[in-house]
């Protein structure tokens, strides 16, 4: 087995990024930290700078104001990296598909790996995404 | 020198007791630290690979350069660390197994490269181009000026003590004829006041004010990707295994006794509950206590040690 890509999928480093969510699935993101859930058991930690991350977690369908921010944090990431789509609203804009401010959803606008649907996704359904995103590696 | 002995000695710096095995017994350290805080906040913790799946994984990632930034100071900043933790493990292992192989004040050396570490996060800081990076960097100083006059005056206590032995191999036979340093009521003041200057020097809470994870994101590592960043890591972890191991050197008769494991993980384990039990405290705060209880404490234990208590 590649090194590299076992190294990886052991240690994946986590950047969270609100695009514009209304807080409840950022707040089941911090969820899977707490000692009922547990990430760090799989390696999982969270990072404070984009420049230390593997896997970026979206949250939000991605407004107008945040759009630049967006690019700018998915350019900064050191590759390879995985994009991690949490929520409905970044999966498919959710209630706010069609408004005035958005401009998401966020597959427009990065390369997804893995959606997370939800309202907000379960820590357990985070879990599990994230397991599957890194067995696709 | 002859050409067997500079391979002998490339031999001692790279794979034994040098780079290599202080490399795996500081990252498997740096696991117990992490499990055990694990623990500590009822979490069920890594796996014990889990340092070496980081070390390997950032290995494999890109390095970005800041735009702006010079490339000398940027990839330069993490060698300069790693090398001074790397001789100072070199000289400290050498000393314990043969004592008779190392040069006179060889402690002196070991207090200098340890400052190493210290001073490539500080370059590296400065060098990266980011006011977090920059901060860092300033604070790191201050934080160095603080413990390092606490640290040296506790680990030239064991020196006066012994009337003068300043290589680390005479201050290992004089323990091993008059029982260990901290017997001695000086020397326990001055292991107290190395201890908490060690934790300042590994950069764990309650003196993490320069990576400050909360405030300053990463502090001076907040532009490091890929394998600066992880030599960044092993020099953290390295120096996590070699301060315990100067400390048992100097103060608890020396790593080659059977105690050193249960003093070893004593040690460790005081480090990661202080760092578990404490919250951050503020550079004002932090070179007070340096400067003031921490330092009067050391100065006690050096006019002690020279009056022969």
């Amino acid at each position: 087995m590649d090194i590299k890509k076992w190294g990886l999928k052991k240690s994946p480093w986590v950047f969270h990024l609100n695009t514009g969510a209304c807080n409840n699935c950022d707040i089941e993101i911090l969820d899977c930290l707490t000692p009922r859930f547990d990430l760090e058991r799989f390696g999982v930690q969270l990072v404070t700078t984009p420049r230390h991350a593997d896997v970026l977690l979206v949250t939000g369908p991605v407004t107008r104001q945040a759009l630049p921010r967006l690019k700018h944090v998915y350019e900064q990431v050191a590759k390879p990296c995985l994009v991690v789509a949490v929520g409905t609203c970044a999966c498919s804009c959710g209630i706010f598909d069609g408004s005035y401010h958005v401009a998401g959803p966020l597959d427009k606008i990065i390369p997804v790996d893995v959606y997370l649907p939800g309202c907000p996704p379960k820590p357990e359904a985070i879990i599990l995404g994230v397991r599957k995103a890194l067995n696709k590696l | 020198m002859t050409l067997s002995g500079a391979f002998l000695g490339l031999f001692y710096l790279v794979v034994f007791p040098g780079f290599a095995f202080t490399a795996v017994v500081g990252l498997f350290s740096s696991w117990v630290e992490r499990k055990l805080s694990a623990r500590l906040q009822w979490r069920v913790g890594p796996p014990w690979y889990q340092p070496f799946a980081d070390f390997l994984k950032l290995l494999g990632k890109e390095n970005v350069v800041p735009q702006g930034a010079s490339r000398i100071g940027f990839f330069g900043a993490p060698v300069v660390g790693l090398a001074g933790v790397t001789l100072a493990s070199t000289i400290l292992w050498m000393a314990n197994i043969s004592p008779g192989s190392i040069f006179v004040g060889d402690l002196i050396a070991v207090i200098y490269l340890l400052m190493l570490p210290s001073l490539g996060i500080i370059i590296g800081g400065s060098f990266s181009r980011n006011p977090f990076g920059a901060t860092g960097a300033s604070r790191e100083v201050k934080l160095m000026l603080a413990y390092e006059m606490p640290f040296l005056i506790a680990l030239m206590t064991p020196v006066v003590k012994s009337g003068g032995l300043i290589s680390i191999g005479a201050l290992l036979d004089f323990q091993q004829g008059q029982g260990w340093m901290l017997g001695n009521a000086s020397c326990a003041l001055a292991f107290t006041a190395a201890l908490f200057s060690s934790q300042a020097k590994l950069g764990l809470a309650p003196f993490d004010i320069s990576e400050a994870e909360t405030e300053l994101i990463a502090g001076p590592l907040v532009e490091y990707s890929g394998s600066a960043l992880a030599l960044f890591k092993l020099t953290k972890a390295m120096l996590l295994a070699v301060l315990p191991i100067l400390l048992i050197t100097i103060f608890l008769g020396g790593a080659r006794t059977p105690r050193t494991p249960l003093t070893y993980v004593l040690v460790l384990g005081f480090f990661i509950v202080l760092k578990n039990t404490n919250p951050r405290v503020r550079i004002d705060q932090a070179m007070r206590f340096f400067w003031i209880p921490l330092l009067a404490l050391a100065t006690l234990g050096i006019v002690l040690a020279a009056v022969g208590v």
